[in-house]
């Protein structure tokens, strides 16, 4: 832009002023195409980040320790539980509804059993729903933070420890809320879960 | 390269292959433009009159499987805003008039102009294909609608049809932002001495804005594709729950292209209607600078208002309600637009031309989609009627009604300049009544189909639908014969050879393109004309 003001000294209007002037804003709205593609990618950070912060889409909360308030007022907790496509487990929840007073913290256990003739780790994903109480929903430990791996046949106890953030009494989206559901899903954890690689062992499944 | 063109004094070119392949001419690759415009909408109506004549009846009619309606479907939309509404009204018409309007020689980038084009024919074609080969398992095509939703479009689409339509994207994304920086750099650069930017034609106006909305939308399109490309092929999981990807993430990168991109088809119809209906009301435009400022703002909202489109999955109140709030805030500079067009027309002297017709058809058309729009702006209203036919009328009413009229007032009241031809003035009439007629009839019905629950994307439905769905279909087959009297029209034109004036409107056309032969010279504007 500033190669424009200077060649404004020489007077007229050359073809090469033009095409110099017309570089830059080429130029600049080149730059602007590429910072939107990197916008797009920063997206995908920045989106987790905001829903570990909001508790958006009924994203959880990690805690150190339970609150030292405990309410009167209980809610209660339902557990599921769900496998994905081709994770050759049985899971599910050992209680399938508890009633928890708000600020206490509470244990609850999964159940899970290998029924493949191969060990398998499988990582957990998930959330809660009303999705308003994701943020007032923390855990202190909890089976879904790191991988599992079970062994053929073997059968294995998840413990988690929660407690809810009495702070969910101020916040007028989530205080009616008298249900919460905790939701879990199983992934099978392989390399290379492509498409590409579905596609493959699809075939090889037809194939025999 | 200006300067070049401007000092050719004769109007000898290249001819045959070498004169479009080759062309740098921003007139010549304006008509390629509009002839593959004609050819991307002439697949992509026949895509959506297989769609009605499945649907005319409850049952499966022409289609073996669910699926191949679904492809037609996902088709019809790509094709209809990629490769019939863009490159008519944005590439077309932006091509051929905004450098006469400007009073400029030629584009600021012509080899690059050449390139913007070339690259459409093949996206196109990797769409095609992508119709041909299979997508999800026992089916050819992608049946994810335009929207390409993950996890439909990663896993639940393992075959390679998926990764043509998004190559396809990708081919087509890169001509629009390659033209759209041409489109700035030209009318910021080139502008005839003395028309400032508050002096410039409201169409120029309203591409100079479309530009910069392809520039910020089609990125972020471009990289969430590209995020699916590498999803499916690659391992990476940005969508993919597996491994602590988030499919609705897909759905929010998708929405901040997918809302300014209808914009970017409805506004150069916004700026060519304001002409129109000036020029044949013998009146300057009502609030001029009201009405380009109208246009930045409805860009500059439509950045905001994505998730209106995402109310049903899973957002919470308080962001439900700015969205609602924020959507219905378009509604005030589109209010402005419409309110200054029957401004325009108020108490002038109307002339009832074949392209102030369109532009009538536009605002009725346009206002009836906008009103709807409102409606379902309303967060708890879109709850119910989510996903089903009263979204299709919608954005028909807006998108597919309103451009397409917009552009076909553009192209009777330009035909004569970029031809040298006139019109029949009964064909084009004749032209308008029909499509009217069947346009409202394929649409309007639909408004009652989705209040009554008829959802989109299935080709059956129970027969307590099958009344309306029967009059939409019948409207369909009158559109499409409508369609065969404007390309009878444009034949008659071309054999009839009658030649049109240089200004064929009178007083009311006042904008720089008038003032040049009809054809207008392969090269023009060699003195730059002076504005006051």
């Amino acid at each position: 832009m500033d190669r424009r003001d200077s060649s404004k000294t020489d007077g007229g209007k050359t073809a090469g002023n033009t095409d110099r002037r017309n570089l830059s804003v080429a130029l600049a709205m080149a730059a602007l195409v590429c910072g939107m593609v990197g916008m797009s990618y920063a997206a995908v950070p920045l989106y987790q980040l905001f829903c570990q912060v909001t508790g958006y889409g009924g994203t959880t909360q990690r805690a150190e320790k339970a609150p030292d308030t405990v309410l009167e007022r209980t809610l209660s907790v339902r557990f599921d539980a769900n496998l994905a496509r081709g994770m050759d487990w049985e899971f599910k929840p050992v209680q399938h509804k508890i009633e928890v007073r708000i600020g206490d913290s509470m244990l609850a256990h999964y159940e899970a059993t290998n029924n493949a003739k191969a060990a398998i780790t499988g990582t957990a994903t998930f959330n809660v729903t009303p999705e308003a109480a994701g943020q007032y929903f923390n855990k202190i430990e909890c089976f879904c933070f790191t991988e599992q791996t079970l062994e053929p046949g073997a059968r294995t106890d998840m413990p988690l420890t929660f407690f809810i953030d009495p702070e969910i009494v101020n916040d007028p989206e989530a205080r009616n809320i008298q249900e919460i559901t905790l939701s879990y899903t199983f992934f099978p954890v392989e390399d290379g879960a492509t498409v590409a690689a579905t596609r493959k062992k699809a075939g090889g499944a037809d194939g025999t | 390269m200006a300067g070049k063109a401007a000092t050719a004094h004769h109007d000898d070119h290249p001819t045959g292959l070498k004169r479009y392949l080759f062309s740098t001419n921003h007139k010549d690759i304006g008509t390629l433009y509009l002839i593959f415009a004609l050819v991307g909408g002439i697949v992509g109506g026949i895509l959506s009159i297989g769609m009605r004549m499945e649907l005319q009846h409850p049952g499966m009619q022409i289609f073996a499987d669910p699926h191949m309606f679904n492809a037609f479907t996902t088709a019809h939309g790509l094709i209809m805003v990629f490769f019939m509404i863009m490159p008519s009204l944005f590439g077309g018409f932006g091509n051929w008039i905004v450098p006469l309007q400007i009073g400029a020689p030629d584009m600021a980038f012509p080899r690059l102009n050449n390139i913007s084009f070339w690259l459409l024919p093949p996206a196109f074609a990797l769409l095609l294909i992508s119709m041909f080969v299979p997508g999800p398992p026992g089916g050819d095509g992608v049946g994810g609608g335009w929207t390409v939703y993950a996890p439909l479009s990663t896993s639940g689409s393992p075959g390679p049809a998926m990764d043509f339509a998004i190559l396809s994207l990708h081919v087509a994304g890169a001509s629009s932002i390659l033209s759209a920086i041409n489109f700035i750099t030209t009318i910021f650069n080139m502008r005839a001495p003395g028309m400032t930017l508050h002096k410039m034609p409201l169409f120029v106006w309203s591409i100079l804005v479309t530009a910069f909305l392809l520039l910020l939308a089609l990125p972020v399109l471009a990289g969430a594709i590209t995020m699916l490309l590498t999803d499916r092929n690659f391992g990476t999981t940005f969508f993919e729950a597996s491994g602590g990807g988030d499919p609705i993430l897909f759905q929010h990168l998708f929405w901040f292209f997918g809302h300014p991109e209808v914009y970017i088809i409805i506004l150069p119809a916004f700026g060519l209607i304001s002409h129109v209906i000036s020029t044949f009301s013998n009146k300057p435009i009502f609030g001029y600078l009201g009405m380009a400022y109208a246009m930045a703002a409805i860009g500059a909202v439509g950045f905001v208002v994505w998730a209106h489109h995402m109310y049903t999955a899973g957002i919470s109140l308080n962001t439900q309600a700015y969205f609602v709030a924020a959507t219905m805030v378009i509604a005030v500079p589109t209010g402005v637009k419409i309110f200054s067009w029957i401004a325009t027309m108020w108490g002038g002297s109307i002339q009832f031309k074949t392209p102030m017709l369109w532009a009538f058809g536009f605002i009725f058309l346009f206002t009836l989609g906008g009103v709807t729009g409102v409606v379902l702006a309303n967060a708890g209203v879109d709850r119910a009627l989510h996903d089903t036919y009263y979204v299709v009328a919608h954005f028909h009413y807006v998108l597919s009604l309103g451009a397409t009229f917009g552009l076909f007032a553009g192209w009777y009241y330009w035909f004569p300049k970029i031809t040298g031809y006139m019109y029949s003035e009964f064909i084009g009439k004749l032209h308008f009544w029909v499509s009217f007629i069947g346009v409202n009839l394929v649409f309007f019905p639909q408004h009652f189909l989705g209040l009554a629950g008829m959802p989109r994307r299935y080709a059956d439905y129970p027969d307590a639908f099958a009344g309306w769905n029967y009059v939409s279909s019948v409207g369909s087959y009158i559109s499409g014969f409508g369609v065969l009297i404007f390309l009878f029209g444009v034949f008659l034109a071309f054999q009839r050879k009658e030649k049109a004036a240089d200004n064929p409107w009178g007083e009311g056309a006042t904008t720089l393109e008038w003032t040049l032969s009809s054809p207008p010279p392969f090269h023009q504007f060699e003195q730059l004309p002076k504005i006051k």
